[in-house]
């Protein structure tokens, strides 16, 4: 029973994790419509950077503040320079656009950072906490990973909903040319769109380092489990992402735990194949009609 | 006609092989070996990607499915070679059509996810199961057959083996993709909806280009496998499966002579640039990066910029000699139609709302 509740506290730290990835992917998309494989290569490449200021300053939120303006720079630049272009395009270029992008930052930080494993600090203590004598199986800093996950949703959700960018983006989203019509830069609620998301995925990538190593390859399947996590949760819905980030998380536990950490990316697997054989638009989407 | 021109192609271009294998040095050999694995394995892709308009990410876990059946039944049951690379390609289009049939039902973002997830997760098998050598892999070394002399150079030999599978494959996929297949797929990839309508079983096809697309990856891999001696979890990594879209990309998307452009880049180009990059002082790390993020720069620049590829750049080199009439894109009919990005239909209304 312990074991059940330490499983259950670190799925829901690791799931949260998944959650931001899921965000990050999930706010491109409504934007855009196109899925940005590379978001995990971007979240690998601030986190390099996160790393460089710490260690140049010694302070741990210096490089955390760096690493997330870096992921909104990061984001805003590649929407401008790679994905604009491609705008009226079939939809199989811009995903392979975004493969590009992705390998492009895997072997870039290869070339710069070279390719072995470094560690990457944590911000807060990673002695696992007790309660009296019960060990919880999560530690402060795993605390610390799901509230800043939460806390970065539940501020994105409320900018969504109670500011004008944040309207805007959201009708630039629902119908485009509508938006225009009514005054709406929809071109620059996409850059912001993507720059939000980049930094999302930054967060994400400076929470998780701690626990896997930083290398150049660090976010592949991370992200491939943020993926699963968006479908899961179906791609247009921001709750969806999270609660999807948090049922594959405690779930991966779980397999990790009981059954062997070699099989989570294959559990992983069946699950994204259940869920896009069952329930293809997510479990938190409306049903979605598509013509033949 | 068409079988015999293409017989007829393939038994120069295999002599000109022969005649190519014996001039040069045994680590040519070994790269002209190389080459024509990918060539199997990016001739397959693109068949996928350019004719149905399915994309996978997915192509080096078959690679892997094809590498370790191959090792297995040379290790274990010793069964003669011919036999297990036609084996190890039907394992590979075995698991192809498992994929091919979830695959079916999925669309654009969704289908590279589900195949990228394959690709990450599969590798992970062969650590799990001690029958596949776990981290270290497994080895297979094959000799050249007694009747070509004892002192017949194993590459030599493993370059003929692989370019005469990549040849008979190539001829194969040419036919296949001028049937009524091919243009059924053509159909299918163009316009899902016009396709059913005309009474084509849209997802029978799109399970079958994921079939014939594993098929040609397992028996890649399995090429590999005899070619390099050593089948480990790390060869056959996500960068393998992008690696193989990149040639297919680069070479120009559903074209066969594109797949052999493809290959060589993608063999010839990162030998060069590590070789440069250490002679001029770079670490071993940056030499052997350098090719990843140039694939990525192919895939944006080749996207954005020339989506036809180098077999399209050389059609309108040739070209340029005729009359102004024969260079302007066919119209019409689909598959009169170049192939590259003309071959997807701009997405309609029935594409963008919750396409799945």
């Amino acid at each position: 029973m312990e074991e059940f509740g330490q499983l259950t506290l670190g799925g829901i730290s690791v799931g949260m994790i998944y959650a931001a990835i899921a965000l990050s992917l999930v706010l491109i998309w409504r934007a855009t419509r196109i899925l940005n494989y590379a978001q995990g290569g971007m979240a690998m490449f601030t986190t390099y950077v996160a790393l460089l200021v710490i260690k140049h300053t010694g302070s741990y939120w210096a490089g955390f503040a760096v690493a997330l303006a870096a992921g909104l720079v990061l984001g805003a630049v590649i929407e401008r320079l790679v994905i604009r272009p491609a705008e009226n395009k079939p939809p199989l270029n811009a995903i392979i656009i975004t493969i590009g992008l992705l390998v492009f930052l895997e072997g870039l930080a290869g070339i710069i950072y070279g390719g072995q494993f470094r560690s990457f600090p944590a911000a807060f203590s990673i002695d696992g906490l007790h309660i009296g004598s019960v060990a919880l199986g999560i530690s402060a800093n795993d605390v610390f990973v799901a509230l800043a996950v939460l806390a970065a949703a539940l501020l994105l959700g409320a900018g969504f909903r109670y500011t004008s960018a944040g309207l805007q983006m959201r009708a630039a989203a629902f119908s485009p040319p509508v938006a225009r019509l009514l005054g709406v830069r929809v071109g620059r609620m996409l850059t912001l769109g993507w720059a939000l998301a980049g930094l999302i995925g930054a967060l994400a990538g400076v929470l998780v380092s701690p626990s896997t190593f930083l290398y150049p390859n660090s976010m592949d399947s991370i992200f491939v489990l943020g993926f699963t996590a968006a479908v899961i949760g179906g791609l247009d819905s921001p709750v969806g992402a999270v609660a999807g980030g948090l049922i594959l998380g405690v779930a991966l536990s779980y397999v990790g735990g009981y059954l062997g950490s070699d099989l989570v990316n294959l559990f992983g697997l069946a699950a994204l194949t259940l869920v896009l054989m069952v329930r293809p638009s997510g479990l938190f989407s409306p049903a979605a009609t598509r013509q033949v | 006609m068409t079988l015999v021109r293409h017989l007829a192609v393939a038994v120069v271009l295999g002599a000109l092989l022969v005649i190519i294998s014996i001039t040069i040095s045994p680590f040519r050999d070994y790269q002209m070996a190389e080459v024509a694995c990918y060539v199997v394995a990016v001739a397959g892709l693109t068949t996928l990607v350019g004719l149905s308009g399915q994309i996978s990410l997915g192509n080096g876990a078959f690679m892997a499915i094809g590498a370790y059946a191959a090792a297995l039944l040379l290790l274990h049951l010793h069964w003669p070679l011919a036999v297990v690379l036609v084996a190890s390609a039907a394992a590979a289009a075995a698991g192809g059509a498992v994929v091919g049939v979830a695959a079916a039902r999925l669309r654009g973002p969704y289908l590279a996810g589900a195949t990228l997830m394959l690709a990450v997760a599969l590798p992970s098998l062969a650590l799990r199961f001690g029958l596949l050598g776990g981290d270290q892999g497994l080895t297979v070394v094959i000799t050249s057959p007694g009747f070509l002399g004892p002192t017949f150079p194993v590459t030599r030999w493993q370059a003929w083996l692989t370019c005469g599978c990549a040849l008979i494959v190539l001829v194969l996929l040419a036919n296949l993709t001028r049937s009524r297949v091919g243009r059924s797929w053509r159909a299918a990839g163009d316009d899902e909806v016009a396709a059913a309508l005309a009474g084509l079983n849209v997802a029978r096809l799109r399970v079958l280009a994921f079939v014939v697309s594993a098929a040609c990856a397992g028996l890649a891999g399995a090429l590999l496998a005899v070619t390099t001696s050593i089948i480990s979890p790390e060869a056959f990594t996500l960068t393998l499966s992008i690696a193989l879209l990149t040639g297919a990309v680069l070479g120009g998307l559903g074209t066969l002579p594109g797949a052999v452009w493809g290959s060589l880049v993608l063999v010839l180009v990162p030998t060069y640039v590590t070789d440069t990059a250490s002679s001029h002082g770079l670490s071993s790390s940056a030499g052997s990066n350098i090719p990843v993020a140039a694939y990525g720069v192919v895939l944006i620049a080749v996207m954005l910029v020339f989506p036809d590829g180098i077999q399209g750049g050389l059609r309108r080199l040739g070209r340029l000699g005729q009359p102004l009439a024969a260079r302007l894109p066919a119209r019409g009919l689909p598959w009169r139609r170049a192939p590259g990005p003309q071959l997807h239909a701009p997405a309609g209304e029935h594409q963008e709302e919750g396409s799945i």
